[in-house]
């Protein structure tokens, strides 16, 4: 990279912060000591008013915006949306990302050593789940001084963390935004996850999840769970779009090499999730996903679940996405308004399926920037 | 903000303060913004068009993208005190399923609409052979979302046959202007009807 582009938060660095009072799990389980690894930009002003907290997706991490280093070929996952003058503007917002527990990109998850056995957790690395985060979340606001936020905003599982924030801690959320979330899978969600941990599981590199003392890592199970997911996150038509038919080298080979550029760019995805993401983290995102339903205590009744929020809400979804279809979304929207509370909603067009939460998409933009911009004015509708 | 358009005050002066409103293709929001400011509502508007869904969202109304031919299901009956549809009856695909979903989510309806019974209208359609151009309907024939247009008279009679009981009506000219004569022939002047009513007590 040449130089940083001026709508850029710029150069940024993680922070840690080590917790030592036990956080108790939904599973039972306990986490007696863990790290927490996050990224600020902006500045909190004196009443600590203006906080933004943004929550990732199942492989994304505190790194949402800006670059680590000069040498970075790529910033952070949301830059298109964070940044000077941007939707969630660092000039105006306190902007905090933090990497959820079980990851695997600084945060205490199965790669981490288990201070019981000095091992790498592994296996033993309990399951977390969306409140859990939001309770992790939490403290991690406690710490930076932040009572309320003016916003949790997330997209996918990060939208599912808004709306639990929301509903946990309905006194210190001014505002929700939930992108491409839905309120709980589907069965056809869940189905298309356990394939992907299938494929993990059964990777003979895997050893029931202590890989990491055999020197070794489920590649070919983290590749086919990443291809999988990939084909999830787009839509027919982008593919169509993108790649259609078109062939890698002009010609049929008539072999079991790349022909379809489509082929070209799973195993491209693949190859560059691999070194990078962890197969036990994983595993463990997609449980969280698949067990997020705060309907569950509501004997199925969301507008129950979501009785004490106070928080106005926007929900956004994009007419592409199937895996998280506007539907979906309309379902948190329907039980926002039974509970007369403040919500909006408006459906994007967009071709790009699930992954077009992540894109510059105009009129995306500008809804997120007003809506920002309510957020900013204090307004609470 | 000062209400510059009197079909505005008069569907104010009919609604209750702190009522709770659905506003059925609520545009850029104009209306839902008067409401809560002079009447204390709240509430939600549904807006199929993006760039009127980011004006709402840009004034702090609520607004709910959606389609409103796709029905209100997603509204439990009896959710709001007034559910109005503004200039849009016409509009719609099916008028008369909307009404009976207005007073299934909402316990009264606003109605405000294009009267095609004007003299105006009249005069075109009657002597001219041409279909109405007006102020109040500035669409060619080719190119009108207005599909189901109808005169003060039409409606009163389908209120009529859905069981519905007007409550009040109003006439206003294009400009949203009363004029003298209007009560006399509101059938005949006004350009645009306004209509508050509620379903009607079983006989």
């Amino acid at each position: 990279m040449k130089a940083i582009p001026p709508d850029s938060v710029g150069l940024v660095t993680p922070a840690r912060l080590q917790f030592s009072e036990p956080l108790a799990l939904s599973s039972g389980g306990v986490l007696t000591d863990y790290d927490l690894v996050y990224e600020t930009y902006g500045a909190l002003n004196a009443e600590a008013s203006n906080a933004v907290l943004i929550c990732h997706a199942l492989s994304g991490s505190h790194h949402v915006a800006g670059y680590h280093s000069l040498e970075d070929s790529k910033p952070g996952w949301w830059e298109q949306h964070v940044g000077p003058g941007k939707s969630i503007d660092s000039r105006r917002f306190f902007i905090v990302a933090c990497n959820n527990l079980g990851s695997c990109f600084g945060s205490t998850g199965p790669a981490s050593q288990n201070p019981a056995t000095g091992r790498p957790y592994g296996p033993d690395f309990p399951m977390v789940t969306v409140r859990d985060w939001v309770e992790s979340q939490a403290r991690l606001a406690d710490r930076l001084g932040i009572r309320r936020w003016a916003a949790v905003i997330g997209g996918s599982l990060g939208g599912m963390q808004a709306l639990q924030w929301a509903i946990d801690y309905p006194e210190r959320v001014r505002h929700a935004v939930i992108i491409a979330a839905a309120p709980k899978l589907t069965a056809q969600n869940i189905a298309f996850n356990e394939v992907a941990r299938q494929a993990i599981l059964t990777d003979p590199d895997f050893h029931e999840g202590r890989f990491y003392d055999h020197g070794t890592e489920p590649r070919r199970g983290l590749r086919l769970a990443r291809m999988l997911g990939h084909i999830t996150y787009l839509s027919d038509d982008i593919m169509r779009e993108k790649f259609g038919r078109d062939l890698r080298g002009g010609k049929l080979n008539f072999d079991y090499q790349v022909a379809f550029e489509i082929e070209s760019y799973l195993r491209h995805q693949a190859d560059s999730f691999v070194g990078r993401f962890d197969a036990n983290t994983y595993l463990l995102m997609t449980k969280a996903l698949d067990y997020f339903d705060p309907a569950g205590a509501t004997e199925g009744d969301l507008a129950r679940a979501l009785s004490g929020i106070k928080a106005d809400t926007l929900v956004l979804s994009f007419t592409s996405d199937w895996r998280f279809a506007p539907a979906r979304s309309r379902e948190i929207v329907k039980a926002l308004h039974d509970n007369d509370l403040n919500v909006s909603y408006a459906e994007i067009t967009a071709s790009h399926g699930h992954d077009a939460f992540l894109m510059r998409i105009p009129r995306y933009v500008d809804i997120l920037t007003a809506y920002m911009d309510r957020v900013a004015s204090g307004a609470d509708a | 903000m000062t209400p510059s358009r009197i079909d505005f005050r008069i569907i104010a002066d009919w609604i209750r303060p702190q009522s709770r409103v659905l506003d059925l293709g609520c545009g850029d929001g104009s209306l839902l913004d008067y409401l809560a400011r002079s009447k204390g509502v709240n509430g939600y508007g549904l807006e199929i068009d993006d760039a009127h869904v980011g004006m709402c969202i840009k004034r702090g109304v609520n607004v709910i993208q959606t389609d409103l031919d796709a029905g209100l299901s997603e509204f439990d009956e009896r959710s709001f005190d007034f559910v109005i549809l503004s200039l849009t009856l016409q509009a719609v695909k099916y008028p008369d399923r909307l009404l009976r979903e207005m007073l299934r989510v909402g316990t009264e309806g606003i109605v405000t609409f294009p009267n095609f019974g004007h003299w105006r209208t009249r005069w075109q359609l009657g002597l001219l052979g041409r279909m109405p151009i007006s102020p109040a309907l500035p669409h060619e024939w080719y190119n009108t979302p207005n599909i189901h247009l109808c005169t003060l008279r039409d409606f009163a009679k389908l209120c009529r046959d859905e069981n519905i009981e007007v409550l009040e009506s109003q006439v206003v000219d294009h400009a949203h202007r009363q004029r003298l004569g209007f009560r006399l022939f509101p059938n005949m002047l006004g350009e645009i009807a306004l209509y508050r009513f509620r379903r009607a007590a079983l006989p």
